[in-house]
């Protein structure tokens, strides 16, 4: 079902993680709908992202997209991170089965969100980053359940 | 491990090579339709006939009472359809579970559309369906209740004999869906006062693509498949002999070991269900502790998302499956484990797993490590996991 480029990144996947003290830090997705996404960016003063980590709660699509999101965005500015698209994710990992395409939007997503977070945070504003629109509260009332 | 591990027994079986053998010569030299005149054809018939005492045998029924059908979601269609067509002056009322197989729940679907009504009864937080309420449903119009035997994905047995003296009481007809039960289960259709029960070969070590609809004598069913007479004029089509022949020589077989295979699976069951609980923090066991499938063990595991989970088993030569959405094809997960109450991504990380008597205990404990290192892997890359932690400090 999955390619071998998404095999091994599910496998192995790259650059999991928690930056401590992250410039910029993106949660995306829900968990009622079985994926969420988090990603941390270190981005040093003049805009060049110089780690790069994620975590994620999903199938494997949602984790090798995750994964090579990170090696993609990793060295690049602010500006070129903002225009890897799902797409760019997708190729990069041979492609993804239908069902899963949402995956890369996520990962997509994820990257805009912890780009939007760096910029809040130092009161900057990234030309063409709009607020990122995937809201994990969404299903907050049901992952307070217990056993 | 080199040998793959399959714990999925209850989304299909091996074939045992015993029915194979029986099978094969209805293939080749012995391929005659059973309706034709000829000896060799005609002997044929005797041949359906012998598998379907075996059948009935199993059941406490009469041969008369058991068709063969392509398999349990044409039975499961058959009586639900049928039910209302020749039941239609009565009523057109149903009653079922909200945990059904798809196969019962769709046709359920498809006869609203047509002017049924349905209801649906819940079931407890153990996937048990809750008899006041079924009870409650009752009305002048119902002419059918329809309960699963056994649950495929929780495993959790049904009260059928409540159910039948319900059913009987108020005079309404009553099937079930046996298709996880039959020949694991011993099923007694007077005892239990089933009019109409569906089982298929593929899940008890015998071929796919053949079943059976018991219909207790007396009931008005028409044929669903039309055609020839075959099957009493009940059900067209030149008999699948073949898939009949291995049905019954698989019948047979397990009801031979119902109880050693009952035993040894229950001793497996709880060896895993004891050390997954012990040993995993975060999980829970889906479905009745006890009043289930001696094959059957759901969990749940907090924070994780049941495909990773299937994939990452599969890489150890293990074979599972999951509720989560990502497995079903949808964007809900399984409508059983929303069913006991369980919160959409409690239900997205769950994990089936379906034993066999050809399961050893080495296996069973290979197994355990290795969901421990797959959840603790998996988890250290949760956001849900990492939220949690922080949460409790």
């Amino acid at each position: 079902m999955y390619s071998e480029k998404v095999m091994d990144h599910f496998s192995n996947p790259r650059n999991v993680g928690e930056i401590e003290n992250a410039s910029g830090v993106g949660t995306v997705g829900n968990a009622k709908c079985g994926d969420i996404m988090r990603m941390y960016l270190d981005i040093d003063d003049s805009g060049v992202i110089k780690d790069c980590k994620f975590k994620t709660f999903g199938c494997g699509a949602a984790v090798a997209t995750s994964s090579m999101a990170t090696e993609l965005v990793m060295g690049k500015t602010v500006e070129e991170a903002l225009k890897i698209t799902n797409k760019a994710v997708m190729e990069a990992l041979d492609g993804l089965p239908p069902a899963k395409i949402h995956c890369s939007l996520l990962a997509e997503e994820a990257i805009h969100s912890a780009l939007w977070d760096y910029a809040e945070k130092n009161g900057m504003k990234i030309e063409g980053l709009t607020k990122p629109k995937s809201d994990i509260h969404d299903g907050e009332e049901d992952t307070k359940e217990e056993y | 491990m080199e040998r793959k591990i399959y714990l999925d027994n209850a989304a299909t079986t091996p074939t045992r090579p015993e029915v194979v053998e029986a099978m094969l010569p209805y293939f080749t030299e012995k391929f005659g339709n059973p309706s034709s005149i000829y000896e060799f054809a005609s002997q044929n018939k005797t041949v359906v006939d012998k598998a379907r005492e075996v059948i009935a045998n199993s059941l406490n029924a009469k041969t008369e009472e058991i068709y063969f059908t392509a398999g349990g979601t044409e039975s499961d269609n058959w009586a639900l359809i049928a039910t209302v067509e020749a039941y239609k002056n009565k009523g057109n009322h149903i009653i079922t579970s909200k945990i059904e197989h798809h196969a019962i729940l769709h046709t359920c679907e498809y006869l609203e559309q047509h002017g049924c009504e349905v209801t649906y009864v819940n079931v407890d937080e153990n996937g048990v369906i809750k008899l006041d309420e079924l009870q409650a449903a009752i009305r002048p119009n119902t002419i059918l209740i329809s309960v699963m035997f056994a649950n495929n994905e929780i495993g959790t047995i049904q009260p059928i004999k409540e159910i039948g003296e319900i059913a009987k009481k108020h005079g309404v007809l009553f099937h079930t869906d046996a298709v996880q039960a039959y020949a694991h289960i011993e099923i007694d259709v007077n005892d239990l006062n089933i009019d109409m029960l569906s089982a298929s070969g593929h899940k008890l070590n015998g071929p796919k693509g053949i079943g059976f609809l018991y219909i207790k004598k007396g009931l008005k069913l028409r044929s669903f498949i039309h055609g020839g007479a075959q099957e009493r004029s009940r059900r067209a089509g030149t008999e699948n002999v073949p898939g009949v022949v291995g049905f019954g020589k698989a019948v047979e077989m397990a009801m031979k070991t119902i109880n050693e295979r009952r035993e040894k699976e229950l001793y497996l069951r709880e060896l895993l269900i004891n050390r997954i609980l012990n040993e995993v923090p975060y999980v829970r066991l889906n479905g009745h502790r006890t009043k289930r499938l001696s094959n059957n063990v759901n969990f749940s595991f907090q924070f994780i998302e049941g495909e990773s989970l299937l994939i990452m088993l599969d890489m150890q030569n293990i074979c599972a499956s999951s509720g989560s959405a990502c497995t079903s094809g949808s964007l809900d997960p399984s409508h059983v484990l929303l069913a006991i109450g369980l919160p959409h991504e409690i239900a997205h990380g769950s994990l089936r797993l379906t034993l066999s008597e050809d399961i050893t205990e080495d296996e069973i404990k290979y197994v355990i490590e290795k969901i421990k290192e797959i959840v603790d892997k998996l988890r250290s890359m949760s956001p849900l996991y990492e939220d949690f932690m922080r949460e409790r400090g």
